[in-house]
């Protein structure tokens, strides 16, 4: 489905749709608000966006430097081209445990490797932990944001889930009768889970450690009652050295949620004794990126969802329209990289206002980068319908007898023509719009008449 | 080919020219530490108590049972430690001493060194960290640059009690690690 269609069933409800947009609109004043505590977040903002550069344009040593050193820590590391080779590593490691069940803590790269069903597949039963991540799993949905997994539910339909699932109150919809009702469903899930999966935030080349940030503290309660530790990460987040982190733990939950810093911030790097850790570096369209230059910065991205947040299509059309792992500004300049067929509407599902690229803890340039992927998407499957419309303008703005004619044509067909002309099913221009109200002379006319 | 060599070597296809890394400077912030912490684990929804207010608290919630990993307070535990930290499931408190706090967004270091169980911090009811007001340092920067690059197998900022959102941006406390945090300075 194209973004267009997706939005229009998602606007449907439109009380939702109004809460939705409100609500991320919140979060975004709240990151606003914080920033501005900062006096030195713009420079803050230059040092992180520097610091990915002089990662990406050196990967490959930074990459062999952090395995060395996770190596020499007693961390396993594994490599990875895409996400079939990503699913098959972590599917061999628990054949190895003869684990039935793991907890997993929140990860894109697994949403985007569709690890879940690959593994339920295989007779193995995975458990979201975060508690979005654990709403939206129960419903078989993918989340529809990456750091607010839920936000597209409202308590009452979490309620009647939860009531169905979990066996709580029924019209109980009180988040926090509803949250400790989640806390002791997921706590015997991990004190049963052998094995625990975590994303990863950071990786640090210099030290072979990784970092892993919560508020729920899900990841490590997994973890630190799990015999081994899987971490699934892109190639992409690696940073050089362990007081880069400074920069970037100041920025991200800022960025995400306005909140000062996430409450757990652990930092792995060997595992306690008679335990194991595995890390998965994954590629999967990573280096591809990496090639187009145009498109190279993307790949500085820390998820940290600012960007869905503040767009005026993200937060109208919602996360599932983008139909993609990671939707919004972000996803937009992503997704096409990976199938630029599936993902051609993306780059579309923008206004280009730029408040992505400024709300950016990286700066990313997100903003110019959706108007390049305009052009390539442009240029490999022409020009979407408009292509004959637009050669007819152009002998028109050619011509200035043929322009003045076309315009007294039109002043006077827009007040006559039937209304069903313009809003018309085949006519997708009409959908939304309104036509102006057409003046009665040319600019020309009334400016000759004007200057005497 | 491994997969290890196919990415390394489709980096290196590109041919990229390297770009510099930045040298940091140390930001500091203007207010003084220990309010701007206080301030700071507030926010957090944490308190910061004395030593008189804690054993109040301690005293009328009798805890039955108690882990105490810190020298810098007087408290003894009330259960010895077990060997599988899948036990301390119905632990109620457990007193841990912090190695440095950060003023500017009430982060607290903890490193395994400290933590006779990596899963202490989170599977405890209530957390109490002791924290020296001498070890308060102004932002992330100064933490680090003071943590160095010292081994610890598994190191944690913290700064508040578990909490989560995700139910209609309504913040809830206690989500699946501790259900409050108290820092002690002393």
């Amino acid at each position: 489905m194209s973004h267009p269609q997706a939005a229009t069933e998602f606007l449907k409800d439109q009380a939702k749709a109004k809460w939705h947009d409100e609500t991320l609109w919140f979060v975004r004043d709240k990151r606003d608000r914080i920033s501005k505590t900062i006096p030195e977040w713009e420079e803050l903002r230059n040092l992180a966006s520097q610091i990915k550069e002089n990662v990406l344009s050196q990967l490959d040593v930074y990459l062999e430097e952090f395995e060395q050193n996770a190596q020499k820590n007693g961390i396993q590391v594994h490599w990875a081209k895409d996400a079939e080779e990503h699913n098959e590593i972590v599917l061999s490691i628990l054949q190895k445990q003869k684990c039935r069940a793991i907890v997993k803590s929140k990860s894109i790269l697994t949403e985007e490797c569709h690890l879940n069903p690959y593994l339920e597949k295989n007779g193995i039963e995975v458990v979201d932990t975060d508690l979005g991540e654990r709403i939206v799993q129960f419903l078989n949905q993918p989340p529809s944001h990456i750091v607010l997994p839920a936000i597209h539910l409202k308590k009452g339909e979490i309620s009647e889930l939860f009531h169905e699932k979990l066996h709580t109150q029924k019209g109980n919809e009180d988040p926090t009768y509803l949250t400790h009702a989640a806390r002791l469903h997921l706590r015997e899930k991990f004190l049963k889970a052998k094995v625990a999966i975590t994303g990863v935030n950071f990786a640090v080349a210099e030290t072979g450690e990784f970092v892993v940030c919560t508020n729920e503290g899900n990841a490590d309660m997994g973890v630190h009652l799990a015999d081994v530790h899987i971490a699934c990460m892109g190639i992409e987040k690696i940073i050089p050295r362990r007081k880069d982190l400074g920069v970037f733990l100041r920025l991200l939950a800022r960025s995400a949620t306005g909140q000062p810093v996430t409450n757990y911030n652990s930092h792995f790097r060997s595992p306690s004794p008679g335990k194991e850790i595995h890390l998965i570096l994954v590629d999967n369209g990573r280096t591809a990126q990496l090639a187009r230059e145009k498109f190279r910065n993307s790949l500085k991205c820390i998820r940290c969802g600012a960007c869905m947040n503040t767009c005026p299509i993200y937060r109208r059309s919602g996360g599932y329209s983008y139909g993609s792992t990671v939707p919004g500004p972000i996803g937009s300049i992503l997704s096409p990289g990976l199938d630029m067929k599936k993902h051609s509407t993306l780059p579309f599902a923008s206004t280009l206002c730029g408040s992505c690229s400024d709300v950016c803890p990286v700066k990313i340039n997100i903003h110019e980068q959706l108007y390049e992927w305009r052009q390539e998407i442009t240029k490999t499957h022409g020009e979407l319908g408009k292509g004959l419309s637009m050669k007819l303008a152009n002998g028109i703005f050619k011509s200035p007898l043929a322009y003045k004619i076309s315009g007294n044509l039109m002043r006077a067909a827009l007040k006559t023509l039937p209304k069903s002309l313009i809003y018309h099913p085949i006519n997708s221009w009409g959908k939304g719009r309104n036509l102006p109200e057409t003046p009665n002379e040319s600019f020309k006319d009334w400016y000759q008449r004007n200057r005497k | 080919m491994s997969s290890k060599a196919f990415i390394l070597s489709a980096i290196r296809g590109i041919g990229q020219k390297g770009k510099p890394l930045p040298e940091l400077p140390s930001f500091g912030i203007e207010e003084e530490l220990e309010s701007a912490f206080r301030k700071s684990i507030e926010a957090n929804k944490g308190q910061v108590v004395n030593q008189e207010e804690f054993s109040e608290w301690l005293r009328a919630n009798n805890f039955p049972k108690i882990v105490v990993a810190s020298t810098s307070i007087p408290f003894s535990a009330t259960i010895s430690l077990p060997e599988d930290p899948h036990e301390l499931d119905d632990l109620n408190l457990a007193i841990l001493e912090g190695q440095l706090g950060v003023a500017e967004n009430g982060a607290i270091w903890l490193d395994d060194r400290h933590l006779p169980h990596r899963a202490l911090p989170f599977i405890t009811e209530h957390l109490v960290i002791v924290l020296l007001k001498s070890r308060l340092f102004p932002t992330m920067h100064q933490a680090y640059e003071e943590i160095g690059n010292q081994h610890s197998g598994f190191g944690l900022f913290i700064a508040g009690p578990s909490k989560t959102a995700d139910i209609e941006q309504s913040l809830v406390i206690g989500a699946h690690g501790a259900m409050s945090l108290r820092v002690i300075l002393v």
